[in-house]
């Protein structure tokens, strides 16, 4: 495949691994931001090729893992009416709420489906006039401008029908206050490529000054992560703390301008809770209030939730990168991907579910 | 009409294949669905079976219409097998619920290292299923078990209220024959054998996926779905007792499979990512849906683990059958890591390929 | 996080609410896909596609940057004096 096959290659792989032993002299702490980074360092067992001074730990960066445990407990108690069709990207369907997930709702007889695409909603929107459709709408700012164009799009078709429930953060928050814990020892990050491909890295500037850390914007296939990580450790040997893109072919510093247009347009910046992590002041979207009709929070009036977390699970501590999977208690006995206590092992990119699958006990 | 109760009367006519286009005898003017009256045992279940079931999978042990066949097998070494097929849509690109039926039992019994003898089939039908569904069915079993020479003898028929079932769910058993000098058991995979696959992986779960509601792509991928008996045969004709494992990946693909026959011969297992073969196509799906191909079903595809000093003869029957063109050395058995498989990636680096949990749903985080 | 993959451009038209939509081929599968976020590519062109959505055209000149540092690394390394 095109623009893959070429960011794979052994030989090429290999020298950067050599570039980058070359390069090290003392120890580096490391943070991926993105899940999907997490996912192809432990798949193609590149963490493993690096040196041992080279410590890779693992961020927030899964949306899946970060939605609050009481809007999850909300999707399942609107996904059991049943008026409504509610539709998901796959990967929050085993994600455990305090009781149950969407899978067993629609075990139970729940109208659950998963779509590709926010607009696949809209179209069943549009063929299933006396259904309610709602979307799950879970993600960091990539997925927002899609979100953004279904809710719009929603809008010039009159659709009576549908509404999203919005789960959208953003990174740069959570990069500050991961850099802004006292207990933090991450000295660089490396940047979800595919959010600056959306957002540009513009704002990543003022954070790299102010905490003197280098940020470095990096891509998905082994050669991006590699080449991503060699400029990283090049910065820090060298004292600097500077802002650098390395997945050039996709990212421009301005970023998509007309994506960023339609998501202010729809969308408006608001505090948000993390998941084992707390609130973060001005970290997510919620719809303006021009769409307020179009809020599945607004239009499901399912009455007050309580929700329980496990207390064994340390998704907290895992996602903020103080902890690995192996030091929780619960990891690979009473917490595997069969039976999870926390959304870091059901999401196929969490850190926990990645450790467990890929052999890192 | 005429024409399918004459053929059934008059016996099998050699290499005939049943077209597609033969008119179902059922007059659908008059029963254009299933009802639970054909499920009663009374006179519409007769008509079904005179009418379409015996016609279409015609041979004598059938026609006795007895409550099981009674074949003549000498002193053999016997393999018997069954599957249960509940896909969903029935028909979808490059089979149907009834070509998978045949060959997903054909399949087994070949993974025994056994030439099928014969098969049964019973049929639970939902309610108000289309009765040309039904015979676009049956049509496609027979076509199936035709091709591979293998007799439908003995079969069941239900039906169940509408709303609970799927249209139609299948369940096949075969019984085959096993050759005196051939013994395959997933027990018997040693350190130093060799891993085989006879194609390229993925292709039956992508194609399946590719036509459901929500994730359909504009190019319709077909599925795989085959009968092994025959490059099977040839595999065993060169190496006989040197085949050791004999196993097809259908759910939870070749990484599930895999992993259960490194915890029955308690040995390790190391696969080499580069050389597992990958159409292009499905390849493309997989990224675009976040799955991994080792982890998505294949129909028409087997596993084979043989003696290492056969490994290249094996490999050269598979390629010369039609079935095996992209045949490959996908990896080995070692001593180290025993009930686990590991995966050395494109680029270098070492990984554990773990058992499926639950089902592996497309992402896009 | 952001499944993003590379696919060409094969076919472009606007759809029922104005919104511009498109073929993508990728190695062979085709879907369709969003192309609102791009509005200035053209039939035979790659994009990134997240979601049902492309999110940017993909550079073909930036592409090539990577093998441009993987040679400097080269070159580099023969000239380097293998440290104590």
């Amino acid at each position: 495949m095109k623009y893959i096959d070429e960011y794979r290659r052994e030989a090429d792989a290999q020298k950067f691994i050599a570039a980058i032993q070359r390069v090290v002299t003392r120890p580096w702490a490391i943070m991926e931001i993105c899940g999907g980074q997490t996912h192809t360092l432990i798949k193609f067992g590149i963490d493993r090729l690096l040196p041992q001074q080279v410590t890779l730990v693992h961020g927030p960066g899964c949306p899946v893992c970060v939605t609050p445990l009481e809007l999850i407990d909300r999707a399942i108690a609107i996904a059991r009416r049943p008026e409504v069709i509610f539709t998901s990207f796959g990967d929050m369907l085993r994600v455990p709420g305090s009781r149950d997930d969407l899978l067993s709702v629609k075990a139970r007889g729940g109208d659950v489906r998963m779509v590709y695409s926010p607009l696949d909603a809209v179209k069943l929107a549009q063929k299933n006039p006396e259904r309610q459709v709602v979307f799950f709408a879970v993600g960091f700012e990539t997925t927002a401008p899609g979100n953004a164009m279904a809710v719009w799009q929603a809008k010039q078709l009159g659709l009576q029908n549908f509404s999203i429930l919005t789960s959208h953060v953003l990174v740069p928050p959570a990069m500050e206050a991961i850099l802004g814990s006292p207990s933090n020892r991450v000295q660089g990050f490396l940047a979800a490529g595919h959010v600056c491909t959306v957002m540009g890295y513009w704002e990543y500037e003022p954070i790299a000054t102010k905490y003197r850390v280098p940020i470095v914007v990096t891509g998905f296939e082994p050669l991006d992560l590699l080449q991503g990580i060699y400029m990283m450790l090049q910065q820090l040997e060298a004292g600097r703390a500077q802002v650098e893109n390395q997945y050039t072919r996709a990212v421009k510093r301005a970023g998509n301008v007309p994506a960023q247009k339609l998501i202010a347009q729809v969308f408006e910046v608001t505090d948000r809770k993390w998941r084992g992590i707390g609130e973060i002041p001005r970290s997510g979207y919620r719809l303006r209030e021009e769409f307020a009709a179009f809020d599945a929070e607004k239009r499901f009036d399912v009455g007050s939730l309580t929700a329980q977390e496990s207390p064994l699970c340390i998704a907290g501590q895992i996602l903020q990168g103080l902890k690995k999977p192996r030091d929780c208690s619960a990891f690979g006995t009473k917490c595997t991907p069969e039976h999870p206590l926390g959304a870091p092992m059901v999401s196929s990119e969490g850190a926990c579910a990645a450790y467990f699958s890929y052999g890192r006990a | 009409m005429a024409d399918g109760i004459a053929e059934g009367q008059g016996g099998k006519k050699a290499g005939e294949q049943l077209a597609m286009g033969l008119q179902c005898p059922i007059p659908i003017s008059e029963y254009p669905h299933i009802t639970l009256a054909h499920g009663g045992g009374g006179r519409l279940t007769q008509m079904l079976i005179e009418k379409m079931f015996v016609p279409s999978f015609a041979n004598p042990a059938l026609q006795t219409l007895h409550d099981g066949a009674i074949l003549d097998a000498p002193s053999v070494h016997l393999a018997f097998s069954t599957d249960s097929f509940v896909v969903h849509p029935i028909f979808f690109p490059g089979g149907d619920i009834g070509s998978l039926a045949v060959h997903g039992t054909v399949n087994d019994l070949a993974m025994c290292g056994a030439r099928p003898l014969a098969l049964s089939s019973a049929l639970i039908l939902e309610e108000g299923l289309p009765m040309q569904d039904l015979w676009r069915v049956i049509q496609s079993m027979q076509n199936a078990a035709r091709a591979v020479g293998v007799p439908i003898v003995t079969g069941d028929t239900k039906v169940v209220d509408r709303g609970k079932g799927d249209g139609v769910y299948i369940n096949t058993a075969g019984i085959g024959v096993i050759s005196p000098n051939i013994r395959v058991a997933p027990t018997r995979a040693q350190p130093g054998d060799v891993v085989l696959i006879n194609g390229a992986i993925a292709v039956h779960g992508i194609a399946i996926m590719s036509v459901r509601e929500g994730l359909e792509f504009e190019t319709a991928l077909q599925s795989d779905s085959a009968p092994l008996h025959d490059i099977v045969a040839r595999v065993l004709d060169v190496a006989g007792e040197r085949v050791h494992v004999l196993r097809d990946p259908t759910r939870g693909g070749l990484a599930s499979t895999l992993n259960e026959i490194a915890a029955s011969a308690k040995v390790g297992i190391r696969l080499n990512e580069a050389q597992i073969p990958l159409d292009d196509a499905v390849r493309g799906a997989c990224e675009i849906l976040g799955l991994d191909p080792l982890y998505v079903a294949n129909e028409g595809k087997f596993l084979a683990i043989v003696a290492r000093e056969s490994a290249e003869q094996v490999l050269a029957a598979m390629r010369a059958h039609p079935l095996g063109k992209a045949a490959a050395i996908i990896g080995e058995v070692v001593a180290e890591h025993p009930g686990k498989v590991y995966l050395r990636s494109r680029i270098g680096g070492m990984r554990v390929v773990d058992m499926l949990s639950g089902e592996q749903l497309p992402r896009i985080c | 996080m952001c499944v993003g993959v590379p696919g060409k451009v094969i076919e472009i038209q606007p759809n029922a609410a104005g919104v511009t939509m498109g073929k993508v081929d990728f190695a062979g599968i085709v879907k369709e896909i969003c192309l609102a976020y791009v509005p200035e590519v053209k039939v035979g062109e790659y994009v990134i596609a997240h979601a049902g959505f492309a999110i940017n055209t993909l550079d073909e000149t930036e592409a090539m940057e990577v093998f441009e540092t993987l040679k400097q690394i080269d070159d580099l390394s023969e000239l380097e004096i293998p440290q104590p």
